[in-house]
């Protein structure tokens, strides 16, 4: 008796809640580390991103105006469910090559950071915002608000790093479009997966898998976008993207040199947020 | 602002008086004081400086209200009302004498041929709280013995206590008695405390018939404010607006310096307008004002600062 | 006869002006190789001839800096530090009303606000980031923060004193030596802070003001030896600053246009919202980034409001701006005269009816009479682009969530005021406006313990308050 053919899945891109195929109709082969075949992964094209867009802004105001208290619970959700597919991602990143305690280490490192930074959910606005003394019988108080859509490129780690710069996007209020690493893509549309049965609304989260080069320059041009993440863009695309997002001033995370298993600090959050400055007089 | 045309019979709607006063834009009060408080630093000098004391002698009322008032006190004050300073003819006489009533006969004979008005004081000033016939016969007395302007003091407790139609009633009363003479409504802002209840009062006072609302008896701190009469010179603008009547305003109680008493006339001017720039619509409560407004007066024909020495003690 | 007002001008014998001024490099004036004059808006008048620095003089402005960075300011304790900042400050004060008819002379605004508003903001700024500069710790941006090394600042000619103020005192306060640059129309309050920096005794170097034109900026943005770029100007240029500083490391913080809505609820307090109306766009005769340039009234009140702010405007006095009483000055330069004309011009043109108080315009000097626009659209260009002038555009809306659409329907989001007497409606407004200060029951409020900037295209970055400390650390 020969041994049980393997249902193979069809890696699509994650856009607006639904997974569809590159409205292109291009695919890149994924092998793996030692050049068998995976599988045939969406390439998105600029229409593609230009959909993702669309569906980030339309969810924007919605899940901005959720509470912390939700968002929190929606982000613990997606860790939750990733815990329970531990074992899968385990695999899939063995697939792209890491050993199996590396594998391992990656998928807990992202489960737990899902659950850190779904804790912040309600906390951020308490240590970056003030009740600010001014001299005047006024209130003045300062608040944190998310920046909108933001553009994600995805570093190479393919998990940990995809989720370390996803999740502090998308706590606070904004959405996100994000281009998934470009040598292991695989992991990030089984996130995606994870985040259709999560609670996450559709569009909050889109990503988009296919390359770098191509895609990074119609998210930093896109005047909807307020914002870029240039984490996993090489120095001459990240210029370049930077550049190109001059034109609508968007804000501009530059590529740092990142240590996914270091503390995760709340920079990635803060670069994603607006200070909103409100004053009412006091009086009778 | 309120629509009046529905307001056809306030006397007899209490609930419509309610509403029309709660439908009155709200004042607030960080807004308002710093309005005040900008239009305090204009500078007021040389040519117009001088149009302005003229101005603000003009429009003093000048004011006694003590228990030790005697007949002497009020002729002595009636005499410097006519002439503020003896040694310069050119200063021009206050707009009225303001006196107890019980004392309006002497300040009536002493002003005989002036055509300085005389004042009084009614309705159980200054508290107010009293019954409406003594209210009623106070007022009558003083108009009998000859004045020409009554100062009323409203029923603040009712005010406060939500009772509208009370006050409102009382004024229309009071107004009855008045006829052509003069009635002044002085509201007590003090006692009010918020603007959106000056503005309320100022309102009330206007629709039951005042021809003057003035801020304080000068017993109760604080007196006269410039955000206080600010509120009250935009209500009797938009009062003239809406009905086509004017009324006039006069803060009393506090106004001590020429300074003082200018930035009161830059109230008048950039808020409720020129037309109220006279003494039948805008009034000084006040006493120890004159001799400053006097002494500043004199500094400027001479050039030379004075001292109290030169200016009568009244 | 009627209450006219006297002129009451305030003396120019306090400003001792000097025929001509040097840059302020490492502690001293230098010569430059080429110079331009600087006029006083008002009368035309030329009231110096002020130094244009070239590159040479940048990069002798930006290699001082970094000595002084390096050798004293850097490694210096926040505690001297902050002695420095609160010197400044007090010598700032005794100096105010010489900077302040200084400020009115070069810019053109009146002394009432010279005086009253921007020279109290500007030792206010100095005081309160001189408490900062041995608190950083306590800031909340870790426990050890660091300065970045050498800022380069570029400023715009609105406020003067007051933007140089929020440059460099977050700047120094957080260990960062600076390079600013005044703008070219309004250069002598920076050179009169040269001199107080230098009665400060402030190490040389700290401090170096760099006079010039756009190509002196773009010297000192585009220079190597700067980590830190501060621009407050124009989008357009903002645009271009953030693309120069693409791929390098510099940091950036930019407070660029606006386009403010100014909300007006049928149950306002009126009279106060009036006089918010008119702070808000007569205010420094307009040339304010966060102007609320937009009225936005509710249909129901939209008549009766316009009623009571032609009544307001018509006592606004306009003309000499160093007359006590003066409420709006003149133009900044005749190149914004222009650009005000044109737009207003435009205004007409796509169908908006125009209305000014009669007011009498002085002949020589650049004026403008406060202007106010109905029957706006917002797709007229008076509703979209920003004038910075004495412009105001009325625009009416009918629900709540209208009017949060009409007001966030721009790429701009610096300001928003909103004028209701209902606390919920407030703050259910302020949650949706995306501005970066929202004005309730208020507007054109300032202060340095509350931080300043915008979303979207009004730029990024916050002045101002413990969040304006961030773009001076790392």
């Amino acid at each position: 008796m020969s041994e049980r053919l393997s249902v193979r899945k069809t890696y699509k891109l994650f856009i607006g809640g639904a997974f569809p195929r590159s409205e292109s109709g291009r695919t890149v082969i994924v092998n793996d580390a030692k050049g068998r075949f995976l599988a045939n992964a969406a390439r998105a094209s600029r229409k593609d991103v230009r959909d993702a867009v669309v569906a980030a802004r339309k969810a924007q105001a919605g899940w901005a105006a959720r509470t912390g208290y939700n968002r929190g619970q929606i982000l613990y959700r997606v860790a939750e469910m990733l815990e329970g597919r531990r074992g899968q991602f385990v695999e899939e990143l063995r697939g792209s090559g890491l050993g199996k305690a590396a594998a391992t280490a990656e998928v807990d490192g992202a489960i737990d950071r899902w659950v850190w930074y779904a804790g912040w959910a309600d906390k951020i606005a308490q240590v970056t915002g003030s009740a600010n003394a001014v001299s005047g019988p006024f209130f003045n108080f300062s608040t944190p608000e998310p920046t909108g859509v933001v553009g994600v490129i995805a570093p190479d780690s393919p998990l940990l790093g995809l989720v370390s710069v996803l999740a502090p996007v998308v706590v606070t209020g904004n959405t996100a479009v994000v281009v998934a690493a470009e040598s292991a893509p695989l992991p990030a549309i089984t996130l995606a997966e994870v985040l259709a049965t999560s609670d996450v609304p559709g569009g909050v989260i889109n990503l988009l898998t296919g390359h770098r080069a191509e895609l990074a320059p119609w998210l930093a041009s896109h005047q909807d976008v307020n914002a870029i993440d240039l984490t996993g863009a090489p120095g001459d695309l990240a210029a370049d993207c930077e550049r190109a997002a001059a034109d609508n001033l968007k804000r501009v995370r530059r590529p740092v040199a990142d240590d996914w298993a270091a503390d995760p600090g709340t920079a990635r959050m803060t670069a994603f947020l607006e200070t909103k400055t409100v004053w009412h007089p006091v009086g009778i | 602002m309120p629509d009046l045309s529905t307001f056809a019979d306030a006397a007899a709607a209490p609930a419509e008086l309610r509403g029309l006063l709660r439908g009155l834009p709200p004042v607030d009060q960080v807004g308002a004081e710093e309005r005040a408080a900008r239009l305090a630093t204009r500078s007021i000098k040389k040519s117009a400086k001088a149009y302005a004391i003229d101005l603000a002698i003009s429009m003093v009322d000048l004011t006694t209200l003590e228990g030790a008032d005697t007949p002497g006190k009020v002729r002595a004050l009636c005499a410097k009302a006519a002439h503020p300073d003896p040694a310069d003819a050119s200063v021009p006489k206050v707009a009225a004498v303001c006196v107890y009533s019980d004392l309006v006969g002497e300040a009536v004979r002493a002003l005989d041929g002036t055509g300085i008005g005389v004042a009084s004081v009614a309705t159980a000033f200054p508290s107010g709280r009293a019954p409406l016939d003594a209210k009623l016969a106070d007022t009558r007395r003083a108009i009998d013995d000859g004045a020409s302007e009554i100062d009323m003091v409203i029923d603040r407790g009712a005010f406060l206590a939500g009772d509208h139609q009370k006050v409102f009633d009382e004024i229309v009363a009071v107004k009855a008695e008045c006829g052509d003479v003069h009635l002044k409504v002085i509201l007590e802002t003090g006692e009010l405390v918020t603007y959106d209840n000056v503005r309320r009062a100022s309102w009330l006072a206007m629709l039951a018939g005042a021809d003057f609302i003035k801020t304080s008896t000068g017993k109760v701190s604080p007196a006269a404010t410039l955000p206080v009469t600010l509120v009250m010179l935009e209500a009797v603008r938009d009062f003239r607006a809406a009905t086509g009547r004017q009324v006039g305003v006069k803060p009393a109680g506090g106004i001590r310096t020429t300074k003082d008493a200018i930035k009161y006339l830059v109230l008048v001017n950039e808020t409720a307008g020129p037309d109220w720039l006279t003494p039948e619509w805008f009034r000084l409560g006040a006493s120890s004002l004159l001799n400053d407004l006097l002494m500043q007066r004199r500094k400027l024909t001479t050039g030379v600062y004075g001292g109290p020495d030169y200016f009568t003690m009244d | 006869m009627s209450f006219e007002y006297a002129p009451a001008p305030e003396s120019r014998d306090i400003v001792d002006l000097k025929p001509s001024y040097g840059l302020f490099v490492d502690g001293e004036f230098v010569e430059a190789k080429n110079s331009f004059k600087t006029i006083d808006p008002a009368t035309e008048e030329t009231l110096a001839e002020v130094a244009e620095a070239g590159a040479d003089d940048v990069d002798r402005a930006v290699a001082a800096a970094r000595r002084a960075y390096d050798t004293v300011w850097g490694p210096m304790p926040g505690a001297e530090r902050a002695k420095y900042l609160f010197r400044i400050a007090r010598l700032i004060q005794e100096r105010s009303r010489e900077l302040a008819v200084l400020e009115s002379l070069d810019n053109g605004k009146p002394i009432r606000e010279s005086r009253d508003v921007d020279l109290p903001l500007v030792a206010a700024h100095f005081f309160y980031y001189a408490g900062w500069a041995d608190k950083l710790p306590y800031a909340g941006f870790g426990p050890a923060p660091r300065p970045l090394g050498v800022a380069g600042q570029v400023i715009p000619w609105n406020f003067p004193l007051l933007m140089l103020a929020w440059k460099i005192a977050p700047a120094l306060a957080c260990g960062n030596t600076v390079v600013l640059k005044p703008a070219e129309t309004t250069p002598l309050t920076a050179l009169a802070f040269a001199e107080i920096c230098a009665q400060a005794e402030l190490p040389p170097g700290v401090v170096n003001i760099l006079t010039g034109a756009g190509e002196t900026g773009r010297a000192l943005v585009e220079h190597p030896g700067i980590d830190k770029v501060a621009f407050t100007g124009s989008t357009e240029v903002g645009r271009l600053i953030a693309r120069s500083v693409a791929g390098t490391d510099k940091r950036l913080t930019l407070e660029l246009g606006g386009k403010a809505a100014n909300i007006v609820f049928d149950d306002a307090p009126l009279d106060q919202a009036v006089e918010g109306i008119v702070n808000g766009i007569f205010f420094n005769q307009g040339h304010v980034c966060c102007a609320g340039s937009r009225l936005l009234a509710q249909e129901s009140v939209a008549e009766e409001l316009l009623d009571r702010l032609k009544a307001r405007m018509a006592t606004l006095r306009v003309g000499d701006p160093l007359d006590k009483n003066t409420d709006v000055g003149a133009i900044n330069s005749a190149a914004q005269l222009a650009k005000i004309r044109e737009l207003s011009d435009s205004g007409e043109a796509e169908g908006a009816t125009r209305w000014s108080p009669p007011c009498e315009l002085p002949e020589r000097g650049f004026w403008f009479a406060p202007t106010v626009f109905t029957g706006v659209a917002a797709s007229h260009r008076i509703a979209r682009e920003e004038i910075f002038g004495p412009v105001l555009s009325v625009l009416t809306f009918r629900t709540p969530a209208e009017a949060v659409e009409k007001a966030n329907n721009t790429p701009y989001g610096l300001s928003a005021g909103i004028w209701t007497d209902k606390g919920s409606r407030i703050l259910w407004m302020a949650e949706r406006l995306r501005a970066g200060v929202v004005w309730a029951n208020t507007f054109n409020k300032f202060d340095p313990a509350s931080p300043f900037g915008g979303y979207k295209e009004s730029g990024f970055g916050r002045e101002g308050g413990r969040h304006g400390l961030e773009a001076y650390l790392r």
